[in-house]
């Protein structure tokens, strides 16, 4: 189908962004990547007022890979993040977890800040920014907020942004030395939306033994869920034991209630593996 | 709901006709600039097949799924249909229309498509040849892997894609042989 009318903007400097939105309320909408959005119009799913395009916005499409974190601006392609060799040196999980979202022509245009904003509940992106505790910095006419992860994430499709706001930009910590990350996901075919997945990250102590497993899930709940496993003591059949305790699941379409707790375990013992000889070996080298 | 003709909102780089509330807009397609006035809801898809006439982009599911769309946007493969033609504004296009030289004579990839029988009903075709004529100038030398990575985004309801991937791998030997 074709997308509703709708009033249309494109501002040439982020101040110019913030007075439309700030002018619109709750009438506007953030046109970024659009690869979510435009979908969304076109099934007549969403019909904001009036789209607010940032495409012209070139000083936010940066990625900057400093000692402790990696900042991502919301105009950067996910393919741009996913290519960025010092992004990857910093926190190796952003391109781990990228490499599974969508196919490379949908990464080309998608932004990685329009997908933690969008908050689909199967997002790979919002779990690694949940397990990271990592943030999203919101401008508006009235100044700035930077927002946690962990209070970000409201529900489903719902994320911490109020009218008038635009997200700038999202800071993702580096992974500590002596640790190690994975991701893994389960979808019907590659590149789907995933059942099921988990990011995990293990920290080792300087002995070697583990000091703190964590994980966090995708496409199990309405917002990540991140789970504490370190009492797992990095053992990948305790850690998923104790996932699949912890864990609610709900069926739909795609899967029932049971299959996708069987896959939560299955998940978790993947991205543990992982994520703990990635650990071992960043601790020798 | 706000139109999209006003311009005392801001609309910034877009220029919109006061009278008709249209969107004033240049592409580039194929190397020839074309100026066309869109409502700020016409997919990219829609403008090149109905404003410019250039019916070689096939529209699909018009959902960002099956790939058939695929234009290449300043180089990169992009789902014309998942754009707004406005935000498009200023760019340059290449479709499938786009691929061949201008005596007719095909491009590697197509000949490839053609030689190798990577297509049956023709309706996905020039989405793959657009996405895959991008892809081999990123990577000449793919593995039968990769190339089955590279076609994974795009959706043939025909070949069983065998022959697309032999295509695929054909195309860069084509590539390769005409660039030494």
């Amino acid at each position: 189908m074709k997308p509703p009318e709708f009033g249309y903007s494109r501002p040439e400097s982020v101040a110019e962004a913030l007075a439309v939105l700030g002018s619109l309320g709750p009438d506007g909408k953030v046109l970024a990547g659009g690869q979510s959005l435009v979908p969304l119009l076109n099934l007549r799913l969403a019909s904001p007022g009036h789209l607010v395009d940032i495409n012209a916005l070139a000083g936010l499409g940066y990625v900057r890979a400093g000692r402790g974190e990696v900042v991502i601006g919301a105009l950067a392609r996910h393919a741009q993040v996913l290519a960025d060799q010092a992004a990857r040196s910093v926190q190796p999980l952003l391109a781990m977890a990228l490499a599974h979202v969508a196919h490379p022509v949908i990464r080309n245009r998608g932004t990685t800040v329009g997908s933690i904003v969008h908050a689909d509940p199967a997002s790979e992106m919002t779990a690694v920014l949940a397990l990271l505790g990592g943030s999203v910095r919101l401008a508006s006419t009235d100044g700035e907020r930077v927002v946690a992860a962990d209070r970000f994430f409201l529900g489903s499709f719902e994320a911490d942004v109020r009218p008038g706001e635009l997200a700038t930009e999202v800071v993702v910590p580096a992974l500590p030395p002596r640790a190690g990350c994975a991701f893994t996901e389960i979808s019907r075919r590659r590149g789907d939306y995933a059942i099921c997945g988990a990011a995990a990250t293990v920290a080792l102590s300087t002995d070697g033994s583990i000091e703190r497993v964590r994980a966090a899930y995708l496409s199990v709940g309405p917002a990540p869920v991140v789970l504490d496993l370190t009492e797992s003591a990095g053992d990948p059949e305790s850690a998923a034991r104790l996932a699949t305790e912890r864990i609610e699941t709900s069926g739909d379409i795609h899967a029932t209630a049971d299959y996708r707790r069987h896959l939560v375990g299955v998940v978790t013992r993947r991205a543990l593996t992982a994520a703990l000889a990635h650990a071992r070996g960043r601790a020798d080298g | 709901m706000a139109s999209g003709g006003d311009g005392a909102m801001g609309s910034g780089g877009a220029v919109t006709n006061p009278t008709t509330g249209l969107f004033d807009i240049r592409l580039t397609v194929n190397g020839t600039l074309h100026a066309v006035s869109v409502p700020a809801r016409r997919l990219l898809s829609d403008c090149l097949r109905h404003d410019l006439r250039l019916t070689g982009t096939h529209v699909g599911c018009e959902h960002g799924v099956c790939g058939a769309c695929t234009v290449l946007l300043d180089g990169v493969p992009v789902r014309s249909c998942l754009m707004l033609a406005v935000s498009a504004d200023g760019s340059a296009i290449t479709t499938v229309e786009g691929l061949a030289a201008a005596d007719g004579t095909l491009s590697a990839v197509q000949r490839a498509f053609k030689d190798s029988h990577g297509l049956q009903c023709g309706f996905c075709t020039p989405g793959f040849l657009t996405m895959i004529t991008a892809a081999l100038a990123e990577n000449p030398d793919p593995t039968p892997e990769e190339a089955r990575e590279m076609v994974g985004g795009n959706l043939c309801r025909c070949t069983g894609y065998q022959n697309i991937v032999t295509a695929v791998l054909r195309a860069a030997e084509l590539t390769r042989a005409e660039r030494a």
